[in-house]
C-alpha cells in the first residue's frame, strides 16, 4: 500500500509542472526486404518502411493528446514506440524527465512500465479467455508486486472493477460473458489496476456500437479527472477525438502535418489534408455546408511520393510541394504547428480555397 | 460533383414523394414490400427470433437506410430478403415482395435468378465477396453473361464500361487484374460493379463503407448515391452509422432488438427524434463543433436475442418508461411525418404524450 501512496503523492507534485511525455524526433523504419537470395537475384537492395518520420509532441500532465489519421498513417506505431513496445530507430522518448532508451534492464523499466499502461482497440482479443476477471485485473498488482495479501488484491480489484462502472462481483466471471463494451471496461480497470498516470490507447471505442462508446468515452473522462490520468489516444475519427482531446496531431504516411490545440485544429485546418479529413466527415447535422471534395487514396508508405507526401492528392500543390520536405512552421490560426508549403508561403487564402469549392 | 451533391435541397422532394407513396400505397405498390417479415433460428435451448414481425416498403428509385447496433438484425433483413439466410435461419412469417411478386417462398434456382438480375448486392469486407483465384475482369463477364445474352466480347466491353463508371483509372488493364491487386477503396468499387452490372432494380448495401477509411468512405458513398440515381436503381443501405445515412438515404428505419422502432424521412428522424432509443442514439453521437462535457448515455446494452423483455424491447433502458411499456407490445404508429413503435405517442397517453414530444431531439 506504501508504494500506491507514494505514486499517488508523486503525480500530485507532477502536476502543473510541464510536458509528462516529450516525444522528440521520433521514427520507426521497419525492414520489409525480400529474401536474401531474392534480392541478390533481382539486384536488389533493402527495402524499408518509413512508419513513423521524425515525429515530435508534448503532452502536458492530466491532458489528452490524440493521433488522428488513416490507416497506415503510422499512429499505431508511434502508440507502441511510447509505451516501449517497440524500440525506436531515431528518437527519443522522455516520461516524465527519464528517457525510456537509457532504461536497458528490465528492473530499470519496470517502475517506469508501472506508471504507463496501454489499452487496445479489440477488447475480445486482448483479455485471455481462460482467465477469470478477478484474474486479469490483478496481474498487473501481482506483476509489479505492488499488495503481497491476496485478500487485498481481491479488495483492489474489486474497487477497481466499480471504478470502471461494473459490479465487484463480476471478477467471478469469465471475459466471454461480458458484452465488447464491458470488456473495454475490463480493459480500463486492468490498465488502472497499477495505478499508471499515462495510458496510451489505441483506438479504444472503435469496435463498439456508438451508444457503447458513448458509455466508454464518458467513464475515460470520469476516470481522467478523478485520477488526474494523461492520455495519448490513438483514433481515426475525428468526431470522437474533437469530444476527448486537448490537443489534437493529424498524421499522414509517418509525419505529423498538423498538431496543436484541439479548438484551433478543429476551427481553423490549415494543412490541405486536415481540411480534407474534416470534410470527409458526414454532415450528420444536414447542414449542406460546402466542402471541398475528397479525391485520390493514401499512397504504400513503402513508396511515399518524394517532397511533401501528401502533394499527389493536394488540390494546392507546386512544384516545390513535390521536390522538397516542408519543415514545421508555425500555423497561422494560433499556436499550433504546421508542415506544409502552401501555408507557410501564404498561398492558402480564403480566396484560393473558395475558388477550390466552387470549382466542382 | 462535391460530396454535398446529395443535399438537402434534391433530397426533399424524394423524401415528399415517399411519404405520397405510402399515402397511395393502394394505387401502385411499391418496389419492395416487406410485410410482417419474422426470421427465426431454431437452437437446442428454444426458437430465436431475430427479425420480429418486420414491415416496410422501399419506392422506385428511392434510398432507405436501415440504422442499428449490433445485433439489431439489420443485415438479418437484408440477407432475408435475398434468401441468403444462414441455415438452420429461416423466414417463419410475413411475406417479401419485389414489384409485386412474392419473392421470399421461392425454389432456390428461380431466387438465384432474382439476385444479382433484379437485386445487386454489395456487402461489408470486398475482400470476401471477390474470389481472389479469379482476375476482376472474369468475375464480372461471367456475372454478365449469366444474367444476359451479350457475348463474351459484349460482356468484356460492357465490364470496361463499368470500371470506368466506377471510377478505377485505366480498367483495361485493370481488368485482367487479381482482387490483391485493387486496394481496398477499389476493391469496394469493383464490388459496386459487380452488384450494377446488369442494371438491377433494388441494390442491399450491407454496411458498404464500414471496412473503409474516411476519405475512402465518402468517396464511395457518393459513387453509390451516383451510380443508383443514373441507373434509376433503388438502394437499401444497411449500415450502423448515422453519417451514412444522412448523406445518402431519403428515408431512415431504426432497428432495436429484430424490430423497427422508427421510420420516416431521414431530415425528420435525424433532427427530431421520437423515438426514445433513436433519441439516446442520435445524443450518443459525437460532433464536430458540439463542446459537451458529456456524451447522452444509454445504459446498459442491447438485450441478447435469448432474453428480450415483454413489451417493448427498449423498455428496460428507456428514460421515458411506464407502466405499459413492460407488458404491451407498441406497434408502429405514424406520427406527423415518421412512424414510431412507442406507446408516449398513443393517442390514449395524451399527457405523457405531450411530455415526450417536448423531449424529442432538437
Amino acid at each position: 500500500m506504501a508504494e500506491v501512496a507514494e505514486a499517488i503523492a508523486a503525480r500530485e507534485t507532477a502536476a502543473g509542472s510541464g510536458p509528462l511525455v516529450r516525444v522528440k524526433g521520433l521514427a520507426k523504419h521497419f525492414d520489409v526486404s525480400p529474401p536474401l537470395l531474392t534480392r541478390v537475384l533481382r539486384k536488389e537492395g533493402r527495402t524499408l518502411v518509413r512508419a513513423v518520420d521524425g515525429v515530435s509532441f508534448d503532452i502536458p500532465t492530466g491532458r489528452t493528446f490524440s493521433l488522428v489519421g488513416e490507416s497506415g498513417c503510422g499512429k499505431s506505431t508511434v502508440a507502441r514506440l511510447v509505451v516501449g513496445l517497440y524500440s525506436p530507430t531515431q528518437g527519443e522518448v522522455v516520461f516524465d524527465g527519464q528517457r525510456l532508451a537509457d532504461l536497458t534492464s528490465r528492473r530499470q523499466m519496470a517502475p517506469v512500465r508501472r506508471r504507463l499502461q496501454m489499452i487496445f482497440q479489440d477488447p475480445f482479443a486482448s483479455l485471455n479467455p481462460r482467465w477469470r476477471v478477478a484474474d486479469i485485473v490483478a496481474e498487473p498488482i501481482r506483476a509489479h508486486g505492488l499488495l503481497d495479501d491476496n485478500r487485498a488484491v481481491l479488495r483492489r480489484v474489486g474497487e477497481l472493477l466499480e471504478q470502471v462502472r461494473l459490479s465487484a462481483r463480476d471478477g467471478e466471471k469469465f471475459p466471454h460473458e461480458f458484452s465488447g463494451g464491458q470488456r473495454q471496461r475490463i480493459s480500463i480497470a486492468r490498465a488502472l489496476a497499477s495505478n499508471p498516470e499515462f495510458l496510451v490507447c489505441d483506438e479504444p471505442t472503435s469496435a463498439l456500437d456508438v451508444s457503447v462508446q458513448a458509455q466508454i468515452l464518458n467513464l475515460m473522462r470520469d476516470l481522467q479527472r478523478e485520477l488526474g490520468l494523461t492520455y495519448l489516444f490513438i483514433s481515426h475519427d475525428l468526431a470522437v477525438v474533437y469530444h476527448i482531446s486537448d490537443y489534437v496531431g493529424v498524421m499522414y504516411l509517418g509525419r505529423l502535418v498538423e498538431w496543436g490545440e484541439a479548438r484551433d485544429i478543429f476551427r481553423k485546418p490549415q494543412h490541405p489534408y486536415t481540411r480534407m479529413l474534416l470534410d470527409a466527415i458526414p454532415d450528420l447535422e444536414m447542414s449542406g455546408r460546402q466542402r471541398i471534395p475528397v479525391a485520390g487514396e493514401v499512397p504504400s508508405p513503402i513508396h511515399p511520393p518524394s517532397g511533401c507526401h501528401f502533394h499527389p492528392r493536394c488540390p494546392f500543390a507546386n512544384e516545390r510541394c513535390r521536390s522538397e520536405e516542408p519543415a514545421p512552421t508555425p500555423s497561422p490560426a494560433g499556436g499550433g504547428q504546421v508542415r506544409c508549403h502552401a501555408v507557410e508561403e501564404g498561398r492558402l487564402t480564403e480566396e484560393v480555397v473558395q475558388s477550390e469549392l466552387r470549382r466542382d | 460533383m462535391s460530396p454535398s451533391d446529395t443535399p438537402i435541397q434534391d433530397r426533399a422532394p424524394a423524401a415528399q414523394a415517399a411519404g405520397q407513396a405510402e399515402r397511395s400505397a393502394a394505387g401502385k405498390p411499391a418496389l419492395l414490400e416487406v410485410e410482417k417479415m419474422r426470421v427465426e433460428f431454431p437452437t437446442r435451448r428454444g426458437t430465436l427470433v431475430a427479425v420480429d414481425d418486420v414491415s416496410f416498403h422501399i419506392n422506385e428509385g428511392e434510398v432507405l437506410g436501415v440504422v442499428g447496433e449490433s445485433g439489431a438484425g439489420k443485415s438479418m433483413t437484408g440477407s432475408a430478403i435475398i434468401g441468403l439466410l444462414e441455415p438452420p435461419g429461416r423466414i417463419a412469417g410475413g411475406e417479401v415482395r419485389l414489384g409485386g411478386r412474392r419473392i421470399d417462398n421461392l425454389p432456390y434456382e428461380q431466387i438465384r435468378r432474382i439476385r444479382g438480375r433484379e437485386i445487386g448486392m454489395v456487402f461489408q469486407d470486398p475482400l470476401t465477396s471477390l474470389n481472389p483465384l479469379y482476375t476482376v475482369g472474369h468475375q464480372l463477364i461471367e456475372t454478365i453473361q449469366t444474367h444476359t445474352d451479350l457475348s463474351e466480347s459484349q460482356a468484356r466491353k460492357r465490364a470496361i464500361e463499368l470500371l470506368a463508371e466506377v471510377g478505377i483509372p485505366a480498367p483495361d488493364r485493370r481488368i485482367d487484374q487479381y482482387p490483391h491487386q485493387f486496394s481496398g477503396g477499389m476493391r469496394q468499387r469493383v464490388v459496386i460493379a459487380l452488384a450494377l452490372c446488369v442494371n438491377p432494380r433494388l441494390v442491399i448495401a450491407d454496411e458498404p463503407t464500414t471496412a473503409l477509411d474516411v476519405s475512402i468512405q465518402a468517396q464511395i458513398i457518393k459513387l453509390l448515391h451516383k451510380l443508383c440515381r443514373e441507373h434509376g436503381a433503388a438502394v437499401m443501405l444497411i449500415t450502423h452509422d448515422m453519417g451514412v445515412i444522412a448523406e445518402t438515404a431519403d428515408r431512415v428505419a431504426v432497428m432495436y432488438s429484430g424490430r423497427i422502432v422508427e421510420v420516416g424521412p431521414v431530415r425528420e428522424v435525424i433532427r427530431n427524434a421520437k423515438h426514445p432509443y433513436t433519441h439516446g442514439l442520435m445524443g450518443s453521437i459525437p460532433m464536430v463543433g458540439h463542446d459537451l462535457d458529456r456524451l447522452t448515455q444509454i445504459e446498459g446494452s442491447m438485450p441478447r436475442l435469448t432474453e428480450i423483455p415483454p413489451g417493448c424491447p427498449f423498455n428496460p433502458r428507456c428514460p421515458k418508461v411506464f407502466e405499459r411499456c413492460r407488458h404491451e407490445r407498441p406497434e408502429l404508429i405514424p406520427v406527423e411525418e415518421t412512424q414510431v413503435a412507442c406507446w408516449l405517442y398513443d393517442e390514449n397517453e395524451g399527457a405523457t404524450a405531450n411530455g415526450g414530444r417536448s423531449g424529442s431531439h432538437g
